[in-house]
């Protein structure tokens, strides 16, 4: 099958059902995509898969063959990706950092569609967990991509 | 399979620093230098005082530095601390550091430091060391230059990065200077610089990780890579203590592609295969029949232990017995007292739940008899040893790696059975091969070493004037230091911490700690005995006011009318939320809500916190935190804030909604879905205010957690009427306001 990652095109032979964030993790090598909780709980796997904000852990391989898929290595490359990133490191959001990739990529798919959301599009959209209690940061960030 | 490439993570790299030749860095032997001898005969530095530039620094030509420091970075900014630390003294901007956390050799050693990153402590302790350090350096490298450019050193000043020579212009940078300097003899007595000439300490310098973090290329004991790895899973008995007796269809999983072998060992299943993913689902695959322990024992989870049972026990239980405290004649004065309030709290096992979970990449060197092995720890030199233990492979044939953490809050201490490593020991000594051994989230939840299950059974009497006149307190729990080492007969001072010692001034009390015995391995969660006791203190201290028809501030203030320090910290913080009203009020949305106040006391730093809540459908909503930290000194404010916010969400997610509770000897939960953390959009917004007494040091990553969530209880008592004694506050509907 054919998998479209940070716009190169991989050939792969591997299992349908092979969840996507292990094929980006071991076939690509591409590690800064995290394994948390496997089941669509925690966020840190979070991908964009056609722009928008996907748990790789739960996501089959096959059912985004063809589609464009984003990770956080090359999150930069995407104009409001880096603005999220540029947000995160002037806020000093990180802590352990480890569910951060997850949460630049959730709030990279928030203001791809809007870039003024609201208080509720904010909370539909960031819902990964953060062990560290980065969520104050978090907001700040949020808020400064907003008015910038 | 295409473009996959063998990764080389940067721990690797390091590791193989001198083979590479130092990848473009200067590589600084570390075989001793004359320094010794030379030392001896000028007067120097004592012989055992390491020489910061053979192995703890390594300054770049390009004008970098590699900074191998003796504690674990796991999110709580210690590298960006030490950066400044060493990076004020040296003279030397702490965006130019990188940090890791150094191997547990000699070598880097710095005296007056210990290689344990917990307790809130590595800042604290570093402070004076790790500035000698960099001050040290840098007398060194003035040294060399001085020879270099033939002049006397006293003529010779720095500029970040670079020594310099006034009267001719001349300059020389560090990265150059470096290899001459490490073997110069190590100055006894470098100078210090003044507080007031600070740069960096004390500033709010930007985390060094910051961008490394935010762009996905921070490297965890997950992400390592060896070439020829293979990935293992496990599956834990579902008991500690249960054995594997057979596997029922052991042909059948390693028939499934890209197993490589399939493993019976100590209480776990393993499956080896080409892919991490692969293994996992082999072995979830795995049929198993378990055998229970052969006898009963320490590590025997019982098939009969649920956490309802041993609640109900809890309540009555009165030993062993470990006094406390014992001030006054708190039995005799309850007893003679017209008016006494009594209350009994309790707090579930919570777990550490950090979201990287275990791993340990081992590689076993069959011909050399060594062991490499990356492993999330906080404690390298009790991990080394443990390893040698278990493996009886000599320390010096274990190479061991503690890279950045993915949160920890205290889950890669010592406790039995919770790290990985002797499964990752035995896999890579049985395929011949490097193995990387992940714990999927379920496994890790079977096997983590959660905070304990704790009970308080507190008693006061009430005089005339309405302030208490005697307090007792039973805090009923295991023994959490007898998990990390210490005899479990014996006290326990994290039993009682936050309730015994406090600074409030009760003339007749007396703490006790029961010790009731529960088959769970538990273990230290950020602020350990603060996580539990701050909250039943807390909490009882508004009961006693209310009892006793005082204001809850007013009380105390009275009850540290004595210290200047926490009078200061209460008014601060009651000037930063706007002036004490405890409600219920009526806010600008139209929802009641009321205040409540706590403080604590954790790791050598003073606290005072308060917080609004309103109660929404039967909920409990946090709006506003507000909380002072006076922690004597300190090195980052920024670091202080985030580490308060942080602090403050992990104790707001146990007030809220965390527990783990057992039936039948197993854990409920055994995954993230059946373990509710506080979800995002619950978090209030927390303000920090920092008050720098100039007392002795005290910590500052842990400080957050017991003082939001106790204050939010109290405002929750105020608001519903329904005093808070049992968490999480999710098995209460509340109701919405007096
Ligand atoms: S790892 Fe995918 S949501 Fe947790
Ligand atoms: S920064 Fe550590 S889990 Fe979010």
């Amino acid at each position: 099958m054919k998998l479209i990652v940070n716009g190169e095109q991989h050939e792969l032979d591997i299992e349908q059902d092979a969840p996507l964030l292990w094929v980006i993790r071991e076939e690509l090598g591409l590690t800064g995509t995290k394994y948390g909780c496997g089941l669509a709980q925690c966020g840190a796997c979070t991908v964009l898969v056609d722009g928008m904000a996907v748990r790789s852990c739960v996501t089959p391989v096959s059912s985004v063959d063809g589609a464009s898929i984003t990770t956080i290595e090359a999150v930069e490359q995407d104009e409001v990706g880096a603005r999220v990133v540029e947000a995160w490191v002037r806020h000093q959001v990180p802590q352990c950092g480890y569910c951060q990739s997850g949460q630049v990529m959730a709030a990279t798919a928030l203001f791809k569609q809007n870039m003024n959301p609201d208080e509720t599009d904010v909370q539909v959209a960031m819902t990964n967990y953060c062990r560290c209690g980065t969520y104050n940061a978090i907001s700040e960030a949020i808020a400064s991509i907003k008015e910038a | 399979m295409t473009g996959h490439q063998p990764l080389q993570p940067r721990a690797l790299v390091m590791s193989r620093r001198g083979l590479l030749g130092g990848m473009g860095a200067l590589a600084l032997g570390v075989a001793l230098s004359p320094r010794i001898s030379l030392a001896q005969a000028t007067g120097q530095a004592p012989a055992d005082t390491p020489n910061p530039l053979e192995a703890i620094l390594e300054l770049r030509p390009d004008g970098t530095v590699f900074l191998q420091m003796p504690y674990v970075e796991g999110g709580q900014a210690t590298s960006t601390a030490m950066a400044q630390l060493v990076g004020e003294e040296l003279d030397l901007d702490p965006a130019m550091f990188t940090v890791e956390c150094a191997p547990p050799l000699p070598a880097y050693v710095v005296p007056g430091t210990r290689r344990t990153t917990g307790g809130s402590s590595s800042v604290r302790r570093s402070y004076m060391p790790m500035r000698k350090l960099g001050a040290t350096a840098r007398a060194m490298l003035i040294q060399a230059a001085a020879a270099r450019l033939a002049v006397p050193g006293a003529e010779l000043a720095t500029e970040p990065g670079r020594v310099i020579h006034p009267s001719s212009g001349r300059s020389l940078g560090y990265g150059e200077l470096a290899r001459a300097a490490a073997e110069l003899p190590v100055p006894a007595t470098p100078e210090l610089r003044s507080p007031e000439q600070f740069r960096w300490i004390g500033k709010p310098v930007a985390r060094i990780d910051g961008r490394d973090k935010s762009t996905g290329r921070t490297r965890y004991s997950i992400d390592v890579s060896m070439e020829g790895m293979l990935l293992a899973s496990v599956k834990h008995a579902p008991r500690l203590g249960m054995q594997v007796r057979r596997l029922l269809n052991e042909d059948a999983v390693r028939a499934m592609r890209g197993v490589h072998s399939v493993h019976a060992l100590a209480g776990c299943v393993a499956v080896v295969a080409d892919r991490w993913w692969r293994a996992n689902r082999a072995v979830e695959a795995l049929q198993v029949e378990w055998s229970e322990a052969a006898e009963p024992g320490r590590f025997v989870m019982r098939a009969d232990f649920s956490t309802a049972k041993a609640r109900e026990e809890m309540r009555t239980a009165d030993g062993p017995r470990y006094n406390a405290e014992d001030i006054g004649d708190a039995e005799g004065v309850l007893a003679a007292a017209d008016k006494v309030v009594e209350a009994v709290y309790d707090v579930p096992f919570v777990s550490h739940a950090q979201i990287e979970p275990p791993s340990a990449t081992a590689s076993w060197n069959d011909a050399e008899g060594t062991l490499e092995i990356w492993l999330p720890n906080q404690a390298p030199d009790r991990f080394i040893k443990m390893i040698s233990d278990a493996s009886g492979i000599d320390p010096s044939k274990i190479t061991l790696h503690s890279p950045t953490l993915g949160g920890f809050f205290g889950r890669h201490f010592v406790y039995p059975h919770s790290s990985p490593f002797p499964q990752a020991v035995a896999l890579t000594r049985a395929v011949g091969r490097p193995v990387k051994l992940i714990w999927s989230r379920e496994q890790e939840f079977l096997r983590d070493a959660p905070r304990p299950l704790g009970m308080a059974r507190m008693r006061a009497s009430i005089g005339a004037d309405g302030m208490p006149t005697a307090l007792k307190i039973e805090a009923v729990c295991d023994s959490l230091v007898a998990s990390m080492g210490a005899a479990r007969e014996a006290a326990d001072p994290t039993a009682v911490e936050g309730l015994a010692e406090r600074v409030y001034q009760f003339k007749n009390r007396k703490v006790d700690h029961i010790a009731y015995r529960y088959p769970v391995v538990v273990g230290a969660l950020r602020s350990v005995g603060h996580s539990l006791n701050d909250f039943f203190m807390e909490s009882f201290v508004d009961e006693m006011a209310d009892a006793g028809g005082i204001d809850p501030l007013e009380w105390r203030r009275r009850m540290v009318s004595d210290s200047a320090r926490h009078l200061a910290l209460l008014d601060h913080v009651v000037e930063m939320s706007g002036g004490w009203r405890r409600g219920p009020y009526t806010a600008g949305d139209g929802t009641k809500r009321a205040r409540g106040i706590a403080m604590a006391s954790p790791f050598g730093s003073e606290t005072a916190t308060i917080a609004e809540v309103s109660i929404r459908d039967g909920e409990v909503q946090v709006h506003d935190i507000w909380t002072v930290i006076d922690p004597g000194r300190i090195v980052n404010p920024t670091s202080v804030r985030m580490q308060m916010q942080g602090g403050t969400a992990l104790g707001l997610s146990l007030l809220l909604s965390e527990g783990l509770e057992f039936e039948h000897g197993k854990a409920v939960a055994r995954n993230y879905d059946g373990y509710p953390m506080m979800a995002p959009y619950r978090m209030p917004r927390v303000h920090v205010g920092i008050i720098e007494s100039g007392a002795e040091m005290g910590g500052v990553g842990e400080i957050g957690v017991p003082g939001g969530m106790s204050a939010a209880a109290n405002a929750v008592a105020r608001l519903s009427g329904e005093r808070p004694r049992s968490l999480p506050l999710s098995k209460t509907r509340f109701a919405a306001g007096a």
